[in-house]
């Protein structure tokens, strides 16, 4: 029997800002159905290499392939791709965004139907219905016609989310969701995520949300200094790592939230 | 003579004056403003040379006052074999000098939207034009009002330059009259009751286009 196709798979991907290496060679595969948490110090390098997946920051080397398709480059003759292939390649991922980045001279309902009536040619009733379905799961059934700028920021997440799903992505990347966050309303988009996990949605979550990764990831990678040094189930990585650096950067986080 | 009964006597006149000033202005608007957006348009993206010669072009645009860009459409092209009526001179130059103009306040409104709206866009599968038009110009509209208002009265008062050209603008009318009767005071002061409530008129639509923008947050009083 073949091996099923990664949804992401990422080999060896470099990146530099100016003369600052900033990964150094990543490797990376996650399953249909995989939750799978990125963690590291900040400035490790984890939200580049999510950002390098959907292509918003144009790796130096090495490959992005999404449900087996080179993400990019055409894979005939390794030039770019155009604007349109990119932006084919790109609808089949969806980011939930630290800072949110929603559309605010949107409503919420309009939000989520953008991209499927105007990127996929989705018919509108369908995008609609659709769209509601998705609203209701996030909780925001009573806020379709509210502008973003009346949201709270947890809200605001949730929409991001339903808009991501809009998508019928093969993966969300999830980018830093919460910590934007204020403490008490990170719990309701945490909620959500852990539901989408359950439904089985391929996610890869950049996060400092140990607790969660703990909780919900299928597997944890731990980037430091734009290298994946461990890569584990959440039990073995919590408790028993391998990995000295691992050890070190939990027992920190342990002695801040203590 | 009665100072109302020579506007009243000339009303014909100040008629046909303020209907040829609307159409400048409104066509002028309208046109000035999709031109502006397809040049923000063409802005978009990473500098290059076609981009630089873009901006070169508007800033020439904005340096040059705009009585000398009349009179070079006017008597100038005339010498190198092009011909332009009255009309089409005035409508040419009042879309590209004002064009240029609400070119460069998009190109303000684009440079204080967040990196993040393009790129939640881009995410989404957008294309770079559909993003520019759905996403990105509709936020620089509504945040640009009260500069639109501003470059919009400068271009009804650039409608007065016209009369020059022998356009009969509002003006243009009133000049006539004046000439009539050598009597400049009322004629004047009623073309600018006139000029002023075209403004009036301008404000009010720019402030349903700020309430759409307050109700999203985009601007704040």
């Amino acid at each position: 029997m073949n091996k099923p196709t990664p949804v992401v798979e990422v080999r060896d991907l470099h990146k530099h800002f100016g003369g600052i290496e900033v990964l150094k060679g990543i490797n990376l595969k996650v399953e249909r159905g995989q939750t799978v948490s990125v963690l590291g110090s900040s400035g490790s390098g984890k939200s580049t290499m999510l950002r390098c997946i959907n292509w918003l920051e144009v790796p130096d080397g090495g490959e992005i392939y999404i449900g087996g398709d080179r993400m990019g480059v055409k894979s005939a003759n390794e030039k770019p791709m155009s604007n349109r292939e990119l932006a084919a390649m790109r609808a089949r991922t969806a980011m939930v965004f630290q800072s949110f980045n929603l559309w605010p001279h949107l409503t919420v309902l309009q939000n989520v139907t953008e991209a499927p009536i105007h990127v996929m040619k989705v018919d509108r009733k369908d995008a609609h219905d659709h769209a509601v379905q998705l609203l209701e799961k996030v909780g925001l059934s009573h806020k379709h016609d509210a502008y973003p700028w009346s949201l709270s920021g947890g809200q605001r997440q949730r929409v991001a989310i339903a808009r991501a799903l809009a998508m019928n992505p093969e993966v969300i990347l999830f980018d830093e969701p919460t910590s934007a966050l204020d403490p008490e309303l990170v719990g309701e988009v945490l909620a959500v995520m852990r539901s989408l996990a359950e439904d089985g949605f391929t996610m890869i979550i950049v996060t400092h949300e140990m607790e969660f990764a703990r909780a919900v990831s299928n597997e944890v990678v731990f980037i430091d200094k734009g290298m994946v040094i461990e890569r584990a189930a959440p039990e073995k990585f919590f408790t028993n790592s391998d990995s000295e650096r691992v050890r070190q950067f939990l027992g920190r986080y342990r002695t801040t939230t203590a | 003579m009665n100072g109302f009964k020579m506007i009243w006597d000339n009303i014909g006149l100040f008629g046909e004056g303020l209907q040829n000033t609307l159409v400048l202005f409104c066509v002028s608007g309208v046109l000035a403003f999709i031109l502006a957006c397809f040049l923000a348009f063409l802005l978009e993206g990473t500098e290059n040379i076609p981009r630089k010669l873009i901006r070169w072009g508007l800033d020439l645009m904005r340096m040059l006052p705009f009585l000398i860009f009349l009179y070079l459409l006017y008597y100038g092209l005339p010498n190198v074999g092009l011909r332009l009526d009255v009309w089409s001179a005035g409508f040419f130059a009042l879309i590209t000098y004002h064009g240029a103009y609400f070119a460069e306040i998009l190109r303000a409104a684009r440079t204080s939207l967040p990196a993040g709206q393009a790129e939640a866009a881009y995410a989404h599968g957008f294309i770079n034009s559909s993003m520019y038009w759905r996403i990105l110009l509709p936020q620089m509209v509504m945040r640009s009002g009260p500069l639109f208002g501003n470059q919009l009265v400068c271009l009804l008062k650039d409608t007065a330059f016209l009369s020059i050209i022998t356009l009969m603008d509002l003006t243009a009318a009133a000049s006539a009259v004046q000439a009539k009767y050598f009597v400049p005071l009322p004629p004047f002061i009623f073309v600018i009751a006139l000029y002023w409530s075209v403004t009036l008129v301008v404000e009010t639509l720019l402030r349903r286009l700020s309430r759409r923008a307050q109700k999203r947050g985009l601007v704040h009083e």
